[in-house]
Order: C-alpha cells, then sequence, then structure tokens
C-alpha cells in the first residue's frame, strides 16, 4: 500500500522541518562556535571572549532549544496531517 | 561528625534508596524488563536519560580535562550534548513507533536480515562493554578516594548493588533509580560548583559568574604570566581540523550508542519520545554548562593559590596536605627555592602511563602536579563548605558510575538475551524462558565488568575512542538509512556496516598502536590531521556512501519492507496493545 498524499505532504513537512532544525544546529555547532571562534572572541558577551562562550556555553543553550522547538512544531504538524494519538 | 563518617552515611542511605526503588519496581514480563512497561512520563525518562548518560567520567574527570584543553575541551562540551539534537530528530521517535525492545532488533527486522541483526548485537555488546569496564572502575575509584576501602571491595559492592536492581527490576528497576541517581548526582555537582563561584566572583550562578565577572580576563592573564597560552583561544592542544572532527564523531557517536537509544523505547508514546529527549538534555545541560565554569574557577583558584607562595605555607592549608597525600596533587620543589613555581609541561616523569613522584622531570620549571581529578574533588574543600557536602559529592559520583553501568547492563543483555539468543538462535523460547535468559546473561557481563574494574587494563581510556567510532560508524548510519531511505536494502547496509566498522577499527588501531601493542610511534599519526578520537567520522560518511551505492544496484527491499518504512514514520498507533 502506498502511503496517501497527505501522509506523504506530512513527511515532507517534517524533513523540510528537520532540515532547517539542522542546519541551525550545525551553524552553530561547527561554524560559529569552532570555525569563527577565533574571530568572535575579538568581541565579548558580558566579560567573556564570544567565541569562546558559544562553544562552551551558547551552542548548548541552542541544542536544547532545538529540540524543544522540534518536539512543540511536530505536536501540530502531528494534528494537522491526522496522525497523532489520542 | 567527620567527612567520612558522613560518607558512609550519605552513601549507604542514598544504596538503601536504590535498592528499595529496584525492589518496588520488580517485573514479571519481557515488556517490563526490556522497556519498562512503555510506561514513563518523558520528564522522568529525560532524568533517567541524564544519569544514564552521564558517566563516572562526566562527573569526576570531565571539568578537569577542560580546565587543561581551555578552549580546546569543547569537543567533550559539545560532542556529548550536540548528538542529542540528531536523536530527537532523526531517531528516536521512529524507533520508539516501531515498539521494538533494542537497537539490533530494529536493524534486523528492517533490513530482513539476521547477518544485518547479528553485526549490531555483536556492535552493541562491544561498545557497551567497554564502557561498563570504565564505570566499575569509577565506582571503585570513588570508594577508595572517599572511604578507607580498597578498589576491589568498591567495585565489588558497586557490582552487586547494581545487580540486584537490575535482575530484579531489568529496565523498569534501572530508570526509576536513574531517575533518583540523576537527582542525586545534580545536587552534589551543583551545590559546590555555587559555593566556588560566589567565593570568586560574588556570583552563585556558575553560567552567570563565567560570562559576567572578570574571571575569564583573570586566568587569561595569568596564564599568559606563567607561560600557557590563553584559557579562552582556540585550537592550542588540537588543530581546527581535529576540533571539528572529534566534535562531529562524538556526536554522532552519543546518537548511535545503543544504551542511549533503548531509553527512548520506555515512553507511552512517539510525543513522549521527542520530549523525553529535550528534558534529557536540559538535564544534561545543567551539569555541561556548569562543568566549563568550575574548570575555570578551579584551575585560576588552584594556580592563585598555589604559584609563588612558600612552599612550607602551602602545606599548611589542609586541603592541600590531604590532597597531596593521596596523589592527586604533588609539589616538588625543582630549583630548591622554598617556593613554589607553576609553569607549563609535567611536574614529573611518566611511568606507564602515571606520574612516577620519585622522579621529577628537569627538562621544565613545573613543581605542581595536577590530577584531572582534584578539580571537582576539592571544591568542596576549596569552598570551605562543610563535611556533608564531601559526602554529597561521593554519593553523587557513585550515583553517576552506577547509573550508567546499569544502562549498559540492560543494552548488554538485551542484546545477548533478546537479539542473539531469542531472535536468532531460538526464536521459539516461550516468555518465561527469555526473561530468565535475559537476568543471567547479566551474571557474566557483570563479572566481566568487575573483573576489567579491578584489574584495569592499560588500554581502558584507549578504548572509550572505539566505543564512540563504533557506534558513529556501524550503528547510526544502519539506523539513519534505514528510517530515511526506503530504498535502502540489507545489500546496502551490511556492506555499510562492514566497510565502516572495518575503517575505524582499522585505524584506532594503527593510531593507537603504542597504547594497544607496545609500538614505540604510532603506525599512522593521524589521517589529515584527524586523531583516532575524530575517526569515526570518517567511517561514518565510508558507511554511508557504500550503503547508498550498494542499495543502488541491487534489487529493492521488498514491499512489507518498505511498508514498514512508511509506518514507522506516522506516530499513530505506537500507544497500541501489540504482541512483540
Amino acid at each position: 500500500m502506498k502511503p496517501t498524499p497527505s501522509i506523504q505532504v506530512y513527511w515532507r513537512a517534517n524533513v523540510r522541518l528537520i532540515a532547517v532544525l539542522l542546519s541551525i544546529w550545525f551553524l552553530v555547532g561547527y561554524v560559529v562556535s569552532i570555525v569563527l571562534a577565533p574571530t568572535l572572541n575579538q568581541w565579548r558577551l558580558g566579560e567573556v571572549p564570544l567565541g569562546f562562550w558559544f562553544a562552551q556555553q551558547g551552542s548548548i543553550y541552542v541544542f536544547i532549544l532545538l529540540i524543544w522547538i522540534y518536539a512543540r512544531r511536530m505536536d501540530t504538524l502531528d494534528r494537522v496531517y491526522d496522525v497523532h494519538e489520542d | 561528625m567527620s567527612a567520612e563518617l558522613w560518607t558512609y552515611l550519605i552513601v549507604g542511605l542514598s544504596f538503601l534508596f536504590y535498592i528499595y526503588i529496584g525492589y518496588a519496581s520488580r517485573v514479571r514480563d519481557t515488556k517490563g524488563f526490556y522497556v519498562a512497561g512503555r510506561s514513563v512520563p518523558p520528564i522522568a525518562n529525560g532524568a533517567a536519560t541524564a544519569a544514564d548518560w552521564m558517566s563516572a567520567a562526566s562527573f569526576i574527570s570531565m571539568a578537569g580535562v577542560i580546565s587543561v584543553l581551555g578552549y580546546d575541551g569543547a569537543i567533550y562540551l559539545m560532542g556529548w550534548t550536540g548528538g542529542y539534537v540528531l536523536l530527537a530528530l532523526l531517531l528516536a521517535p521512529y524507533l520508539r513507533k516501531y515498539r521494538k525492545f533494542t537497537v539490533p532488533d530494529f536493524v534486523g527486522d528492517r533490513y530482513a536480515s539476521n547477518a544485518a541483526r547479528t553485526i549490531a548485537a555483536i556492535a552493541t555488546i562491544l561498545v557497551s562493554l567497554v564502557y561498563i569496564a570504565a564505570q566499575m572502575r569509577g565506582v571503585g575509584i570513588v570508594f577508595s578516594r572517599f572511604l578507607a576501602l580498597d578498589i576491589a571491595q568498591g567495585v565489588l559492592i558497586g557490582v552487586a548493588v547494581v545487580a540486584f536492581f537490575a535482575i530484579l527490576g531489568g529496565m523498569k528497576g534501572v530508570t526509576w533509580t536513574q531517575a533518583a541517581q540523576y537527582a542525586v548526582l545534580i545536587i552534589a555537582y551543583l551545590i559546590p560548583c555555587f559555593a566556588l563561584a560566589y567565593m570568586l566572583t560574588g556570583n552563585p550562578i556558575p553560567q552567570l559568574a563565567l560570562a559576567f565577572s572578570d574571571i575569564s580576563e583573570r586566568i587569561n592573564q595569568l596564564q599568559a604570566e606563567l607561560g600557557f597560552g590563553e584559557y579562552t583561544a582556540p585550537f592550542q592542544n588540537k588543530p581546527m581540523i581535529d576540533v571539528l572532527a572529534v566534535t562531529a564523531a562524538l556526536m554522532i557517536g552519543t546518537a548511535g550508542l545503543p544504551h542511549v537509544i533503548i531509553r527512548f523505547y520506555t515512553t507511552p508514546d512517539v510525543r513522549s519520545a521527542r520530549y523525553s529527549a529535550f528534558w534529557a538534555l536540559l538535564f544534561i545541560g545543567l551539569l555541561y554548562t556548569t562543568a566549563p565554569a568550575l574548570a575555570m574557577f578551579a584551575r585560576y583558584n588552584l594556580i592563585e593559590t598555589l604559584n609563588n607562595k612558600p612552599i612550607e605555607q602551602v602545606r599548611q592549608i589542609d586541603w592541600v596536605a590531604k590532597w597531596e597525600r593521596t596523589g592527586l596533587l604533588k609539589i616538588v620543589d625543582k630549583n630548591g627555592d622554598g617556593i613554589v613555581q607553576v609553569a607549563k609541561g609535567k611536574a614529573f616523569k611518566e611511568k606507564g602511563g602515571k606520574p612516577d613522584f620519585n622522579e621529577p622531570d628537569m627538562s621544565n620549571p613545573n613543581e605542581v602536579h595536577l590530577d584531572n581529578d582534584i578539580i571537582v574533588l576539592s571544591t568542596p574543600e576549596v569552598a570551605r563548605l562543610a563535611p556533608f557536602v564531601i559526602a554529597l559529592l561521593a554519593a553523587g559520583g557513585l550515583a553517576a558510575a552506577l547509573s550508567t553501568a546499569s544502562g549498559l547492563l540492560i543494552a548488554i543483555s538485551s542484546a545477548v538475551a533478546h537479539d542473539l539468543y531469542y531472535r536468532v538462535f531460538n526464536p521459539r523460547a516461550p516468555e518465561r524462558l527469555r526473561l530468565l535468559v535475559g537476568r543471567l546473561a547479566m551474571i557474566p557481563v557483570l563479572a566481566i565488568a568487575a573483573y576489567f574494574g579491578i584489574n584495569p587494563p592499560g588500554f581502558v581510556a584507549q578504548l572509550v575512542a572505539f566505543a564512540f567510532g563504533l557506534a558513529a560508524s556501524g550503528l547510526f548510519p544502519a539506523i539513519l538509512l534505514g528510517i530515511f531511505d526506503r530504498r535502502m536494502n540489507y545489500q546496502g547496509a551490511i556492506a555499510g556496516m562492514a566497510v565502516g566498522l572495518t575503517f575505524t577499527t582499522v585505524m584506532i588501531m594503527l593510531m593507537r598502536a603504542p597504547q594497544l601493542f607496545g609500538t614505540s610511534q604510532p603506525i599512522i599519526k593521524d589521517v589529515f590531521g584527524i586523531s583516532a578520537e575524530g575517526i569515526g567520522i570518517i567511517g561514518m560518511f565510508l558507511n554511508m556512501i557504500t550503503a547508498l551505492i550498494v542499495s543502488r544496484i541491487t534489487a529493492p527491499p521488498p514491499a512489507q519492507i518498505q511498508e514498514l518504512v512508511d509506518s514507522i514514520r506516522i506516530p499513530r498507533g505506537a500507544g497500541e496493545a501489540l504482541e512483540e
């Protein structure tokens, strides 16, 4: 049995959301916190160099936030496409 | 009351508490034994996952390692948290929907292949065994450092406690004790950190004290004066390419570790699996954002207290005297001037991976040996806290080690009893027999873990690179492609796992040859600057490329497999009663 069209749309929306959130994950974890860290260290957050702060603090906050956003958005998607559990 | 008496009391009470929880959640069926009856609410599962994940090493050693690495310590901070994003978005919800017991279960069924199931089961067992031996060692070390017990006695007590609640309560017992152990370990970690942050900066919240006080400025200056690089400057210990690779390999390895993945099987539905991952990372993040602050504060305070002071005066500080007796701290007056000097380089020559206190290393002026573990262990005394806080720290370290050990024990025993015995060897085994085999499988695993805990081979630390490498290059791609690529077939998955696992294993053995085989030089130093810890990321890409190519030149998987993939992609139906 082929999945119904609405399920296919649901899956594509899910994959799109994952792609957006993982792009942020990659950007914050690898680009900002590592590749750009020497550059960002010229600036400060409070009194700590910014690149260092992202690598040892900020990235972790962003990771937590990403999972929360995903869980929240999927609650909505599950209901819109009627694949949620009661 | 002395710290030692407090320690017996608090550790003893915490053990009784775990044993009680284990007894109260004893189980009678395989569903309870392997997946806690799928009745664990997200917040409890998050706490259990956090305790499952944070090991003795995270609790006792990580802050110390970071304090030495400075910025570069971020590989562990990001590497051991970022994987949860992958788990939450790519794996956990779908594996939960599949309603099975283990990771090899999914791999075996998705690819309709007992060969794939067996490879996954063996990878699960290897990865988890490496890890559990290190945990038992951690239990022994905590006992020996805080109480007058030797390591062997400590390991045996730890094994007995874990055996009790794991054999009786299976996953259900382990889950609820882990949730309790999270509470113990996080309180134990935070209290001394709050006190130290307040003492050094006037702000009790370590995360805020790190950013909004001049402490990072002060440590950068201090390190520069003493000839270390700036604490906050990147890439002083590792080149950028290796920092990237190690971070990625640890993240992906985390997402592929079976004892972490199976925690998400215990929730009532798909939605709770997603929120579990959120709670888990929030709870882990609490410790993982505190650790780098502690690392910075404690290093600053230790150097400031010791450097340029007369040795006699320093030795009168009670915690200096105490930790010097244990060998975690050692001062040697190399130039005989009576003044302590902290500088770059090792204070003592190394013998068998340990400093030899009879042989000062005269090639550099550094006169202080600091063991990594002292950063966490000395904090209560440095911050002048009451003796019961020291006892709490011991209970916290034990909670971290025991919770991880028990999670690993479930992962190994389920791979042996459920995947290898029941699914491959004796598919007709009745429920009662399967439950019995699951319980019996734990005994040899605990025996092996206890043996290696008491007699650690010199290469235990090297094996951790293997655990993450194998999980990243073998298990993660097979699961990921099984969910997101309908066209993936068993030929592709097996070829991918074979290539990824072989490449990673061979590379780590070549790069760690001195520790593993006793050669004088590594056979390969690195691959484009990537070290053994990061090599799993290349193995993962090789696995995926191989799997994609092989699957496209062989026949597509049968229709019922494609239907299975479609069904795990939608959440509805995860809670249905089903014969498993």
